[in-house]
């Protein structure tokens, strides 16, 4: 037995490798032709190996339960999802396009605020901004950008046109799955990689120390950089440590770090004490600094705030950068492209209802059954109502939770997400739903990586991707079918 | 080199160092009981005495036996057996992997797995063997792989004052486990147990060639403690950890109160004319060695690990 191709249907969705039951699209032909050639054992032991370097390299990622914190081997699927160059050169345009007008709007309003100034951006969504910190106004940052580091997440609807579903421009997390993906794929369809012109992706650790060391307000050869995590009880601490590894800097605790006197940052070494220059730090806003925010925080270095205010040290994504990283600014992404860029925007948005717009709200109201209807600054698809799933005391409850607090809530249309073929018990494929989220790097220089996360919903209709809930992910390859070897 | 780093180096060679020991402690005691005829009052849980452990074994099991025994040394979940040994190992290993090639984590982690998958291999008879000898090989290829994949900076010494620091330790813990198997032991058995036991303290360190080749006489009690003590070549003996321990000191920073601490160690010398002085005495002197070392530990702590920290 083997994949039989004929019977894979992925119905009214559309597939990422199949366009119509038996026919592969032309980058996945390959692909697609080779599985078709292995037999169900040859493949069950793919998936064995696969699992089996899963195990030895390590990946895991944490759970929080109960019973405390338990690390998971990464749920990985190991039939790719293929997108072709050219239309990857779109997205690429399109992702720059977007974080460089983000980055001006952050900029902005933390600044002299034109875009409200002028009537494009209402006052009062940011003054009612969970993420908006008047502590950062009037600092400002190298190259006037504060997200330094972003994850979009991309879906694409029944007819395979992509959309930006959200912006993470807090501390986005993913990029060293995307990693280990690849090097899992390669060892375990390695003869794939011979034949056909997958666009490699090992250059972002270099890219990201590029960025960061960009950043650096001494002007040295050497400056001082160092990756910030919570600990190790953190769900993304594999990936602090696997990118710290990757770009040869050292990993450090919120207690390998003081603020002198003179306002700088210094670690904890076995020589004394070192100046350091750049944070990569993957602590939210709020642990960062116990003098300025969360007093309780453990995690954070008191005094933080005050070198990053002082310009003696940088500190990606700057605080405040999560202002734009709240479903209401989304909505007025393109509005930003044009009046920022004088572009038309290049990736569209998903058709977003704001609830404290009157009109918008009562659409809304009246149509939640068809409706996703999402709390504007939470993530990790917590808080959520999926209309068409829902049952009618939870849509009731979102209708008070609506009224109460509207600037809170947006409301989409439940999409036809995109989907791939699965593998799902021994040699079955079933089509499985996903997202992308591609990684966006800027200082002096942008940078998008080549293909990104992709995130698979492993249950059968779910669209939840997220791994916290049961998602897996698959390799994503971007394939250049236009050269030939 | 930031602090925390450093520590975890430091840890992590010494729960390396503390899996393999403790493997080879099991082995010697495996080893051993075939010899011995029947009837001779040796048990399985002299083990648990010799890592002062009663308290914790009374606790959890009731019966001394040797599987209880075994199932303590070398699989519970939180005393010092081997299982916990690798599971500190791999966690310092997992919080250190900025700084360490990324074959160290796979290996530690496959060593890890390793003991905690194959609980039937350590605890019958016939497979043991196998198992321990597998743990140690293991051990050994960390070893190898750490010194030819991690840069031989100021966190290769830290690995070093982990790994010497901690080997002197179950060196003298390993001697402790001879004496303590003659102590009360009855002459009339038919086998000279002496020589029994010390060649057996030997193999388990792996020093029964070198002892041969430096001593070159009969494996007797007071030259195995005086090898084992002072040699200087032997990489397991007190003399050549304490010698390691003093070169890497030398290549750290702000090594003065720890250089002083080190000179002011030992005597490390044992003198028995026979081996009927090996006796209570001994056992003291061994206990004194293990409060010196411990001290050395925490001087380590205080002069690196601790900076900055009121």
């Amino acid at each position: 037995m083997s994949i039989d191709w004929h019977n894979y249907d992925a119905g009214c969705f559309f597939d990422e490798l199949i366009s119509s039951p038996g026919h592969a699209r032309l980058p996945a032909r390959r692909l697609v032709s080779h599985l078709g050639r292995l037999d169900s054992d040859e493949i069950q032991m793919r998936r064995e190996m696969a699992q089996a370097t899963i195990e030895q390299m390590g990946v895991t990622f944490t759970v929080y339960t109960e019973e405390g914190n338990i690390d998971r081997a990464w749920p990985f699927d190991i039939i790719p999802r293929i997108i072709s160059a050219k239309q990857w050169a779109t997205l690429d345009l399109g992702l720059k396009q977007r974080l460089k007008a983000l980055n001006f709007f952050i900029d902005d309003v933390y600044h002299d605020q034109n875009i409200v100034k002028d009537g494009i951006f209402p006052a009062h969504i940011l003054t009612d901004s969970k993420n908006f910190r008047p502590e950062c106004q009037g600092v400002s940052p190298p190259f006037g950008v504060w997200a330094n580091i972003c994850g979009t997440d991309l879906v694409r609807d029944d007819s395979g046109k992509f959309y930006v579903l959200e912006d993470n421009l807090r501390v986005p997390s993913g990029v060293a799955y995307m990693l280990e993906n690849r090097s899992i794929t390669k060892r375990v369809l390695p003869e794939l990689f011979e034949n056909d012109r997958i666009l490699p992706i090992n250059e972002y650790p270099s890219k990201l120390f590029d960025t960061l060391a960009a950043l650096s307000p001494r002007k040295i050869k050497k400056p001082e950089i160092v990756v910030l995590t919570p600990g190790i009880y953190n769900s993304a601490y594999f990936e602090h440590a696997f990118l710290a590894q990757q770009m040869g800097v050292e990993l450090v605790e919120g207690r390998d770090l003081q603020v002198s006197d003179d306002d700088k940052v210094y670690m904890r070494t076995i020589a004394g004490l070192e100046q350091v220059d750049v944070i990569y730090r993957r602590i939210d806003d709020m642990f960062l600094d116990p003098e300025c925010f969360d007093k309780n925080s453990v995690l954070g270095v008191p005094g933080l705030m005050r070198a990053w205010r002082a310009g003696n040290v940088a500190l990606a994504n700057a605080p405040g950068a999560g202002v734009a990283d709240d479903k209401v600014v989304y909505a007025f992404v393109p509005q930003m492209i044009e009046y920022y860029l004088n572009e038309a925007p290049i990736i569209d948005n998903v058709k977003t209802w704001l609830c404290f717009e009157p009109d918008q709200r009562a659409y809304v109201l009246d149509n939640l059954e068809s409706l996703v209807v999402k709390p504007a600054n939470e993530s990790g698809g917590y808080g959520m109502l999926i209309g068409p799933h829902s049952t009618k005391r939870q849509r009731n409850n979102f209708i008070r939770l609506i009224k109460a607090n509207p600037r809170n809530y947006i409301a989409q249309p439940t999409l036809n997400l995109s989907v791939s073929p699965t593998l799902i018990d021994g040699a079955d494929l079933e089509p499985r739903h996903l997202d992308l989220r591609p990684f966006i790097l800027q200082a002096d220089d942008i940078y998008v990586t080549t293909g990104g996360l992709t995130r698979v919903a492993m249950e059968r209709g779910s669209l939840v991707v997220n791994s916290s809930q049961g998602g897996g992910s698959k390799d994503t390859w971007i394939v250049d079918t236009e050269v030939r070897r | 080199m930031l602090s925390t780093v450093a520590e975890r180096m430091y840890w992590l060679a010494r729960y390396l160092e503390r899996v393999e020991n403790t493997a080879r402690l099991v082995g010697v005691y495996h080893k051993l009981l075939l010899d011995l005829p029947n009837g001779v009052d040796i048990t399985w849980y002299n083990l648990i005495i010799l890592n002062s452990a009663e308290s914790t074994f009374n606790e959890r099991y009731k019966n001394r036996d040797e599987r209880n025994v075994l199932k303590f040394m070398l699989f519970d979940e939180q005393s010092g057996s081997t299982l916990s040994a690798a599971k500190m190992l791999r966690e310092n290993v997992r919080t250190s992997r900025d700084v360490l090639a990324s074959e160290v984590w796979e290996c530690v982690n496959e060593l890890y797995l390793y003991i905690r998958d194959n609980t039937q291999q350590g605890l019958l008879r016939r497979p043991r063997y196998e198992f321990i000898d597998g743990i140690i090989k293991s051990c050994q290829q960390l070893n190898g792989l750490l010194s030819d994949t991690t840069n031989h900076d100021d966190g290769w010494q830290f690995i070093k004052l982990g790994k010497n620091l901690e080997r002197a330790d179950m060196t003298t813990r390993i001697l402790d486990a001879g004496v303590s198997l003659l102590l009360p032991s009855s002459d009339d058995i038919g086998v000279n147990l002496h020589q029994v036991v010390w060649g057996h303290v030997l193999r388990s360190l792996s020093a029964d060639l070198s002892y041969r080749r430096t001593v070159r006489t009969r494996i007797g009690g007071a030259e195995v403690i005086s090898f084992l003590l002072e040699d200087e070549f032997f990489p397991r003996t007190l003399r050549y950890c304490h010698n390691r321990i003093v070169e890497s000191v030398y290549k750290l920073p702000r090594q003065k109160a720890v250089l002083a601490q080190l000179e002011a160690m030992g005597p490390f010398e044992f003198n028995a004319a026979s081996d009927d002085e090996i006796d209570q005495r001994f056992r003291d002197h061994i206990n004194e060695l293990q409060i010196q070392f411990a001290g050395l530990h925490q001087c380590f702590y205080d002069n690196w690990f601790a900076i900055g920290q009121a």
